[in-house]
C-alpha cells in the first residue's frame, strides 16, 4: 500500500483524485480550447471583483483570516478529541456515526445504508467529498441512481462531464452549451427552451421538484461540523440542498474528518470568511444546520460517515498539513493565473487550482500526482486570497522537494534534470567554477541572430518555442568589475 | 556603511548592464559599493525545483560571503525573497541550525534595490533622467513576498523626463516562474501572451521591472513578436542621467 508521511493514502482505482495524464499534457489541451479560456477568464474576473468588493468592506478582514487560521490549526492539533466529541454528541441526538478509512469503505457504508432504506434513487446535495470517493459510480454499480440537485452539478451530470471548479462546477460551460445539454438529456423538457438563464433555471426546477418529492434518501457533504453539539452544517445558494436535507426519510452525510470545528463561536468566524471568499456575497442565501433527529420534523434516520482517505497522512506532514485547513471557498482558484487559463480538468482531481495542487498529492501520495506541485509559477496570489491563510506557495515548494527526494530514493538512475541540477549546484558552489561555466556559456553567442537566440536545444527548447533567449554578453558582470576594480576581497 | 552588491547569477551572466547600473546609481548617491567575488547564486532555482539539498552549499556560500556587510543590495525581488524566505527554512529542514541562524542574520540586511533606496537611504528622487514612455510591471515576488508596494513606482515618478504609463492588470503574474517557464512552457507562454497584450496596450517604449528573470521572459516574448517594445531593469532607469545615458 502506498503511503505519505508513513500513513496510508487514498486508494487507487476508486474516486477522482488522480488524472490520466501529467498536468502539462492536460493543460496543453485545455489551452487549445478558446471557448473554455473565454468562459474561465470572464467568470474568474467577475468573481474576483465581487470578492474584492465585499472583502474590502470589512475593516477586520486580516484579523478574521488569522482567527480562521488559528481555529483550524488548533483543531488539527487536537483532531482526535474533537472527532470523538462530535461522534458522541451526534449519537446523543439520535444520529449514527460511521468511520471510513478510505473511499472504498465509505462507498460501501453508504451503499449499504441506501439499500437498507429500500431506495433505488437518491437525491444529492452538492458535495465535493462524495465526488472525491466516486460515490455516484459506486451507487450505480449497486443499481442505485444518484441525482445531483445543485444546478451546476446537474449540468455536469447530465453532460456526462466532470466538475472543474469547487463552487461553479460548470464554469467551463456557457449557457448555449447548457441549453444543448438540457434538450438532449432532460426528460420532458420543453423543446422550445431558450438559453435565457431564467428559462434554464426553470427547466431545472421542474426536473428537480419531481425528484425531491419522490426521494427516500438524501446524501450530502458538510461544510462544517460543530463538535460541542454534534451539529452538521451545509451552506448553499439555491435551496436545493435544503430540499435534500429535509424531505427524504433518510439523510446520509459524508464528511472529511478535517471539517470539524470545536464550537459555535468558531462558526461566527467561518460564516463570515466563507461566503465573502467564495461567491463574493456578505452572506450565503441558505445555511442549513441539523443535530441528529428532530421528532416530527425532517429525516427519521440521520447518518454521518467520517472519512479519512489520506487525511491522516496529510496531517502527518508538518509543512503540508495546513492544506487540511481549506474550507473549499475557491478564492485561490479564482485568483490563480494558471487555473484561469487551463481550468479545473487539467488538474485531474476533484480538487483543482492551487489548493488542489497541494491537497491532491498529499491525499494520494506524491508519486501519484507528481506533476501537480509544479503546476504553479509561485506567484503567491493564492496565499493572499486564502481566507484561512494557507501558505500554498510554501507547501508547493515543500512538495517539490518531497517529490525529488522520493524519486532519488526509489530510482537507481538519476533523471536528466537531477543531473543538470547537481551539475549547476557544483558549478555555482565555487566562484572559479562558476566563472568557467559562464565563459563556456558564451559559446551561446554563436547561436545569436540579430541580438537574440531563436532556438535552444532540449531541455530549454520549451523556452524558445514562444520566446527568444538573450545572447550572452561579451563580458559578464564579474569580468567587468575585475577590469574596473581589480580582484578585491 | 559597508554596502555589498549581490548581482545575482542571472544578471552577472546575461544582463551585466543591470549590475553596472546598480554600481553607478549607488556611487552617484555617495556610497562605495563592494562586489565580493565569492558570490555566485542564491539557490532559488534549486529550491523551487525541489533540489533543496543541492541548494545548501549555495545558501552557505551566500551567508559566508555577505556576513560582515551592513547592507546587501540585490537588483531582484525574487532573489531577495529567496534569501529572506527560503535560506533559513532549507538549512533548518536539513538540520543545520547554525547555518539557519547565520542565514537569518544576513537576510535581515539583504535588500531589494527599491527597498534599499527608499527605506535605507530614505530617497525617492535619485536625480535620474529617462526621457521615454515606460510601463511598470510589479513582479510577483517583490509584490507578494517582499511587499515592496509602490516603492519602485515612487522612485520612477521622480525620474525626470519619464512618461509613466499604467499597466492594465499589472499585478497578474507574467508567467515566468523559474523552471515553470520550461516545465509548463505552454501555460507560461499563455500567461505571457496576456501580459504582452497589456504591455503593448500602453504604447510604452519599454516595460520596466525589478527582476531580470521576469524581464528575460517578457522581453523574449516581445522580441519574438518583433513588437518594438523593449524591457529595461529599474536599476538602468534610476542609473541614467542627462550626462550619462
Amino acid at each position: 500500500m502506498s503511503t505519505f508521511g508513513g500513513m496510508p493514502v487514498a486508494p487507487r482505482g476508486v474516486g477522482h483524485l488522480r488524472g490520466d495524464e501529467p498536468f502539462p499534457v492536460a493543460a496543453r489541451r485545455a489551452l487549445a480550447n478558446p471557448q473554455l479560456r473565454r468562459n474561465l477568464a470572464k467568470a474568474t474576473t467577475t468573481i474576483r471583483a465581487k470578492r474584492a468588493r465585499v472583502v474590502g468592506e470589512l475593516p477586520d478582514w486580516e484579523e478574521l483570516r488569522e482567527a480562521g487560521r488559528a481555529i483550524k490549526a488548533h483543531t488539527m492539533a487536537n483532531l482526535a478529541g474533537y472527532l470523538e466529541r462530535l461522534e458522541s454528541e451526534f449519537a446523543a441526538h439520535g444520529g449514527t456515526v460511521h468511520w471510513a478509512r478510505d473511499a472504498v469503505e465509505a462507498n460501501r457504508i453508504v451503499t449499504d445504508l441506501v439499500q437498507a432504506a429500500g431506495a433505488t434513487e437518491v437525491v444529492k446535495v452538492k458535495s465535493i467529498v462524495t465526488d472525491e470517493i466516486g460515490l455516484n459510480e459506486a451507487l450505480a454499480a449497486a443499481g442505485i441512481t444518484a441525482v445531483e440537485t445543485d444546478l451546476a452539478e446537474l449540468i455536469v451530470q447530465l453532460g456526462r462531464d466532470r466538475p472543474s471548479h469547487f463552487l461553479v462546477p460548470a464554469i467551463h460551460r456557457n449557457r448555449a452549451e447548457i441549453r444543448e445539454i438540457f434538450l438532449r438529456e432532460m426528460d420532458g423538457v420543453d423543446p422550445a427552451l431558450t438559453d435565457e438563464p431564467r428559462a434554464l433555471a426553470e427547466a431545472a426546477r421542474l426536473h428537480l421538484r419531481r425528484k425531491f418529492l419522490s426521494a427516500r434518501v438524501g446524501i450530502s457533504g458538510a461544510n462544517f461540523a460543530v463538535a460541542e453539539t454534534g451539529t452538521l452544517c451545509v451552506v448553499e445558494s439555491e435551496g436545493n440542498g435544503r430540499m435534500c436535507l429535509t424531505l427524504p426519510d433518510t439523510l446520509i452525510t459524508v464528511m472529511g474528518i478535517e471539517k470539524v470545528v470545536p464550537s459555535w463561536a468558531d462558526m461566527g468566524v467561518f460564516l463570515q470568511l466563507l461566503p465573502r471568499s467564495s461567491t463574493g456575497e456578505r452572506m450565503n442565501p441558505y445555511t442549513s444546520m441539523w443535530s441528529g433527529v428532530t421528532p416530527g420534523d425532517g429525516p427519521r434516520q440521520v447518518h454521518l460517515v467520517l472519512l479519512d482517505n489520506g487525511r491522516t497522512a496529510a496531517l502527518a506532514d508538518e509543512t503540508g498539513r495546513q492544506a487540511l485547513h481549506c474550507i473549499r471557498c475557491s478564492a485561490c482558484l479564482n485568483v490563480c493565473p494558471v487555473y484561469e487559463r487551463v481550468g479545473g480538468h487539467a488538474y485531474g482531481s476533484v480538487y483543482p487550482g492551487p489548493i488542489g495542487a497541494v491537497l491532491s498529492p498529499m491525499l494520494t501520495g506524491i508519486e501519484d500526482n507528481a506533476s501537480l506541485p509544479f503546476a504553479s509559477s509561485l506567484c503567491g496570489a493564492c496565499y493572499d486570497a486564502c481566507p484561512v491563510k494557507i501558505d500554498i506557495p510554501s507547501i508547493l515548494v515543500h512538495l517539490r522537494a518531497r517529490h525529488v527526494e522520493e524519486a532519488a530514493r526509489t530510482s537507481r538512475v538519476p533523471s536528466p534534470e537531477a543531473v543538470t541540477m547537481a551539475a549547476a549546484a557544483w558549478a555555482m558552489s565555487d566562484p572559479a567554477r562558476f566563472a568557467a561555466a559562464q565563459r563556456g556559456g558564451r559559446f551561446g553567442r554563436l547561436l545569436g541572430r540579430r541580438g537574440a537566440i531563436r532556438r535552444l536545444p532540449p531541455p530549454l527548447s520549451g523556452w524558445t518555442r514562444a520566446r527568444d533567449a538573450p545572447v550572452p554578453p561579451s563580458e559578464t558582470f564579474r569580468q567587468w568589475w575585475r577590469r574596473e576594480h581589480g580582484d578585491g576581497p | 556603511m559597508r554596502v555589498a552588491l549581490f548581482v545575482t547569477c542571472l544578471a552577472d551572466t546575461l544582463f551585466p548592464q543591470v549590475g553596472r547600473a546598480c554600481v553607478a546609481l549607488l556611487e552617484r548617491l555617495g556610497h562605495k559599493v563592494e562586489f565580493p567575488a565569492g558570490q555566485t547564486c542564491c539557490g532559488q532555482m534549486h529550491v523551487n525545483t525541489g533540489y533543496q539539498r543541492q541548494a545548501l552549499p549555495l545558501i552557505r556560500r551566500y551567508a559566508d560571503t555577505f556576513t560582515g556587510f551592513d547592507a546587501v543590495v540585490v537588483p531582484s525581488g525574487s532573489c531577495t525573497g529567496s534569501v529572506r524566505h527560503q535560506h533559513a527554512m532549507v538549512a533548518r529542514r536539513h538540520g543545520d541550525n547554525d547555518l539557519a541562524w547565520r542565514a537569518e542574520q544576513v537576510a535581515a540586511k539583504t535588500f531589494e534595490l527599491s527597498e534599499f533606496v527608499t527605506d535605507v537611504l530614505g530617497l525617492e528622487d535619485v536625480g535620474a533622467y529617462y526621457p521615454h514612455r515606460v510601463t511598470y510591471h510589479p513582479t510577483c515576488h517583490s509584490l507578494r513576498l517582499l511587499r515592496v508596494g509602490d516603492r519602485p513606482l515612487r522612485l520612477l515618478r521622480h525620474v525626470a523626463g519619464i512618461d509613466l504609463a499604467e499597466l492594465p492588470d499589472a499585478e497578474a503574474c507574467c508567467g515566468f516562474g523559474g523552471t515553470f517557464a520550461v516545465k509548463n512552457a505552454d501555460v507560461s507562454t499563455a500567461m505571457l501572451a496576456d501580459k504582452m497584450r497589456n504591455v503593448l496596450a500602453t504604447s510604452a517604449e519599454a516595460c520596466v521591472a525589478s527582476d531580470s528573470s521576469c524581464l528575460m521572459h517578457i522581453g523574449g516574448g516581445l522580441s519574438r513578436l518583433n513588437a518594438g517594445t523593449r524591457t529595461v531593469h529599474l536599476a538602468e532607469i534610476l542609473a541614467s542621467t542627462k550626462e550619462k545615458r
